[in-house]
C-alpha cells in the first residue's frame, strides 16, 4: 500500500486562543479553497497545538518551505492558496518574519530551558496516532511488554528518580511498588488532568499537544503494577483536551494498543475518560476519587493510601499528566539518561507556567535545581518595564511568596519546602515593586477559600476567618493584634485540616507574615499601602503643574474632578473610588498617588 | 487495524515517517513546477498532478515537490525544473506523460531526458 503523498503540509493551530480568535472558521475557509482548486489531495491540512505566536493568531506553517502565516483572515487563507499553494508565491503581507516572540504561550526555547516533556508539542499532529508512533510513539510500551517484566519496570521508574510531577513529588517507583505488591485482581490506574491552579496550564498543553504520551505512561504504570483499567480525570474547563484525549483513545484502540491481548502478548488493558464538574479540591487524590466513584469530591483521611486501598477500595496509582508522559522517555533512553538531568534528589524536567510582571510569560520547560533567579532573569527575561524584582510565588494559590534574597535557591522540592512554599503542579507567578504582598495574600485567600470543600473546619472557617482579617487590614481597618491572630490561624489550619488543600491554604499568609512583615505593619499601623495597590489607603492629588485640560475631569467615572479650563484641577476625596483612571489618562503627569 | 508484533509497529513508524519526511528530512531531488497564470493555462496542473501520483504510487521517498511563478519561458510552458545535488535540469511542454517518464527516469533512475530540456 503507497503512503499518501502530499507535497505540502499546513500545520494550523488549533488551540484555545487561537480557535477562540477564529481559527475554525480559518480552518474552513482553507478546506474551501483547495477545494475550490482541486488542491485537496495534494496538500495535507494538520490541525496541530499552539506553533507558538498565538498572540498573533489564528496562525499556520506551511511546508516544506516552512513560512509562517500570521493574523489570518478567511480572505487571506484564501488568498495564500490562490498566491502560494497554487502558485508557488509566498504572500509576504501575511508571513511572518521576526525573530522576537514575545508574550506567547510556548516558545522557542530559551538558553537554560531543556524541551524533553513539550518536545513533540506543536511538532506533531495530535488527533493522528501515526505521527506519535514515528516519533518512537508506543515502543516504550513494546519494549516493556517484550523485553521487561513488571518488576524490572518498577525498578526502572525507581532507578530513573522520577518524583511525582503534581506537587508532592513522592517517589513515582514506590507508588508503583506499593500498587504492585497488592495481591489482587483488580487494580486502577488513574490520570490525573484536573490541572486547577489558577494560571497553571501546563498539563492542558501536553494533553492537547501530545495525548498518546499520557497513554503510553498509563499503559507502561497498568502492566508494572498489574491493572487492567485506567481512568483520564480531566477538567471539564478543558474541551479541546477532552477532545483531543476521546480521539487518542479510540485511535489506540484501532491500533490495538488499548483492549484485550495488547501487542499479542496477552495484556489487556483499557482507558476512560472522566470529566471533572468545576471544583478544586478534585485535583486533591482521594476527592478525584470520589468524584469518579460518583460520589461528593470530598477528601477522605490517609492512610490507607490509594496504592492499598484507592478507587472502589481497590489498589490504585494516581499519577499527574505531567509524571505521565515522561515515562516512555525513562524507558526508551534509559533510566540513567533521566538521572542525569536535574540535581541530587531531584531529576528530569519540570514544565511550569510563568505569570506575572515578567519580559516573557507563558510555558517553560527547566531541569530541576534550576534557580529561581534564573527562570525569572534568564528564560523569562527579567523584570518589565525596567521595575525591580519583589517576589515570585510557586506552585499556585497554596504556595508561598519567595523575595528577592532567596534567587539563588534551586528549584526542587526540598528548597522550596524549606521557604515555606511548594513545588506544587508548576505555577510561578513573578511580581514586581508595584505588588502589595497583603492583598496578594487576601488574593489567593478568597480563591482558597472559595475552593474549600467545606468537609473540615479548620479549613472551611479558618480560611474565611483569614480572608475576612486580609480584607480589614487591606481597607485601613486593621488592629495591632491582627498579625498574631492571622500567625495563629494559619498554624490551626495547616495542623487541622485533611487534605493537601487546607494544609496549604495558609501557605501565601505564612510566608508574606515572614517576608513581607514591615508591609502588613504599614498597613494596620500607619494606614499606608507602601506597593500603593490597596484602594483604601491611597490618595491621589493633582499637582499645581496641572494646566487644567479638562482630560481626568471627564474621564472621572465618580464625577470626583472639578476645576475650570486653564486652571488646577482639583479631587474631591469624599467622592474619588481611587480608581487610578485620571492618572492614567493626565499626559501631563500632573497627578500623584500617596 | 490493530498492532500485533514489534514488526507491525516499526512498519507503521517508517509510514508515517516517510509521510513526514516534507516537513523534517531534507530532499535529496527538488521538482519545480511553473505555476505562473501561463504554465496554469498550458497544464501545469495536470503536469504537478501527474507528477504526485508518480511518487505517491511507488512511494519514492526524498521527493520535494514546490511551485514557482512564470519565468519568461511561456511558449515552453508547463516548465518542470528537477533539481539532484548542484545540478538543475529545466524540461518544457511537459504533458502528464512527459512527467511521469521524468519521475521514472530522471528522477528515480538518474538520467536526464535530453530531448524535452530547454537548453537556456
Amino acid at each position: 500500500m503507497p503512503t499518501e503523498f502530499y507535497r505540502s503540509h499546513i500545520l494550523l493551530c488549533n488551540d484555545a486562543e487561537c480557535l477562540a480568535k477564529g481559527a475554525q472558521e480559518i480552518e474552513d475557509a482553507l478546506v474551501a479553497a483547495l477545494d475550490a482548486n482541486g488542491l485537496r489531495d495534494e496538500v495535507n491540512v494538520l490541525e496541530t497545538s499552539r506553533l507558538g505566536h498565538c498572540a498573533t493568531g489564528p496562525e499556520m506553517v506551511v511546508y516544506p518551505e516552512g513560512i509562517t502565516y500570521i493574523h489570518l483572515t478567511p480572505d487571506a487563507v484564501t488568498e495564500i492558496v490562490n498566491e502560494h499553494l497554487l502558485k508557488g508565491r509566498i504572500v509576504k503581507k501575511y508571513q511572518f518574519t521576526g525573530e522576537a516572540r514575545k508574550d506567547e504561550e510556548l516558545r522557542a526555547p530559551a538558553a537554560k530551558e531543556m524541551r524533553i516533556i513539550m518536545a513533540r508539542c506543536g511538532v506533531i499532529d495530535p488527533d493522528n496516532i501515526e505521527e506519535y508512533i514515528a516519533e518512537d510513539g508506543y515502543a516504550a510500551l513494546a519494549k516493556c511488554l517484550t523485553e521487561l517484566t513488571p518488576r524490572q519496570v518498577i525498578d526502572t521508574v525507581l532507578k530513573s528518580g522520577l518524583r511525582g510531577r503534581g506537587g508532592a513529588g513522592f517517589p513515582a517507583g514506590k507508588k508503583w511498588e506499593f500498587a504492585a505488591d497488592q495481591k489482587t485482581d483488580t487494580k486502577f490506574v488513574i490520570c490525573n488532568a484536573d490541572e486547577g491552579d489558577p494560571g497553571a496550564f501546563m498539563n492542558r498543553r501536553v494533553l492537547e499537544g501530545d495525548p498518546h504520551a499520557v497513554l503510553e505512561g498509563m499503559l507502561i504504570a497498568g502492566y508494572a503494577i498489574g491493572a487492567h483499567q485506567g481512568y483520564i480525570y480531566c477538567r471539564a474547563e478543558y474541551p479541546i483536551a477532552v477532545r483531543t484525549i476521546r480521539i487518542a483513545i479510540r485511535q489506540a484502540r484501532e491500533f490495538g494498543f488499548l483492549g484485550k491481548n495488547i501487542l499479542d502478548r496477552g495484556f489487556d488493558f483499557d482507558v476512560e475518560l472522566r470529566i471533572g464538574a468545576g471544583a478544586f479540591v478534585c485535583g486533591e487524590e482521594t476527592a478525584l476519587m470520589a468524584s469518579i466513584e460518583g460520589k461528593r469530591g470530598e477528601p477522605r483521611p490517609r492512610p490507607p493510601f490509594p496504592a492499598v486501598a484507592g478507587l472502589w477500595g481497590k489498589p490504585t496509582i494516581i499519577n499527574n499528566v505531567e509524571t505521565l508522559a515522561n515515562i516512555r522517555n525513562i524507558i526508551n533512553r534509559g533510566p540513567e539518561w533521566f538521572a542525569s538531568i536535574g540535581n541530587e534528589k531531584n531529576k528530569g524536567t519540570k514544565t511550569f507556567t510563568l505569570a506575572g510582571d515578567v519580559v516573557r510569560t507563558g510555558l517553560i520547560e527547566v531541569p530541576l535545581g534550576i534557580t529561581l533567579g534564573e527562570v525569572v532573569f534568564d528564560v523569562a527575561g527579567g523584570i518589565k518595564h525596567g521595575k525591580k524584582f519583589k517576589a515570585i510565588q510557586t506552585g499556585g494559590p497554596m504556595g508561598g511568596c519567595i523575595p528577592e534574597q532567596f534567587l539563588e535557591t534551586p528549584i526542587d522540592y526540598e528548597n522550596l519546602a524549606a521557604l515555606g512554599s511548594i513545588m506544587g503542579s508548576g505555577g510561578l507567578v513573578v511580581m514586581d515593586e508595584d505588588t502589595c504582598m497583603v492583598d496578594i495574600a487576601r488574593f489567593f485567600m478568597d480563591f482558597t477559600q472559595d475552593e474549600s470543600c467545606g468537609k473540615c473546619v479548620p479549613c472551611r472557617i479558618g480560611t474565611r476567618r483569614i480572608l475576612e482579617i486580609l480584607e480589614r487590614i487591606c481597607a485601613g481597618e486593621g488592629e495591632e493584634s491582627d498579625i498574631e491572630r492571622l500567625e495563629q490561624l494559619s498554624k490551626s489550619i495547616v495542623a487541622g485540616s485533611l487534605c493537601g488543600l487546607g494544609q496549604g491554604a495558609p501557605n501565601p499568609v505564612i510566608t508574606t507574615l515572614k517576608y513581607f512583615r514591615a508591609e502588613y505593619e504599614a498597613h494596620i499601623k500607619d494606614k499606608k499601602c507602601p506597593a500603593k495597590v490597596c484602594k483604601k489607603l491611597i490618595t491621589y492629588r493633582i499637582l499645581d503643574t496641572c494646566p487644567g485640560c479638562m482630560v481626568c475631569a471627564r474621564n472621572c467615572p465618580s464625577k470626583a474632578i472639578t476645576g475650570e479650563r486653564q486652571k488646577v484641577h482639583w479631587i474631591n476625596p469624599d467622592l474619588c473610588e481611587s480608581c487610578g483612571i485620571c492618572m492614567s489618562v493626565c499626559k501631563f503627569d500632573a497627578i500623584v498617588v500617596e | 487495524m490493530p498492532v500485533k508484533s514489534l514488526a507491525d509497529l516499526q512498519k507503521i513508524k517508517a509510514e508515517a515517517l516517510a509521510k513526514r519526511q516534507i516537513r523534517t528530512a531534507t530532499a535529496h531531488a527538488q521538482i519545480t513546477v511553473a505555476m505562473g497564470t501561463c504554465g496554469i493555462a498550458a497544464g501545469a496542473r495536470e503536469a504537478m498532478k501527474a507528477i504526485l501520483d508518480a511518487i505517491e504510487k511507488d512511494a519514492i521517498p526524498g521527493i520535494l515537490v514546490t511551485q514557482t511563478g512564470c519565468i519568461g519561458l511561456c511558449e515552453f510552458e508547463p516548465i518542470v525544473d528537477v533539481q539532484i545535488g548542484g545540478e538543475k535540469i529545466t524540461y518544457g511542454k511537459v504533458t502528464p506523460e512527459r512527467a511521469r517518464a521524468i519521475v521514472a527516469e530522471h528522477v528515480v533512475g538518474g538520467k536526464p531526458i535530453q530531448e524535452w530540456q530547454i537548453v537556456r
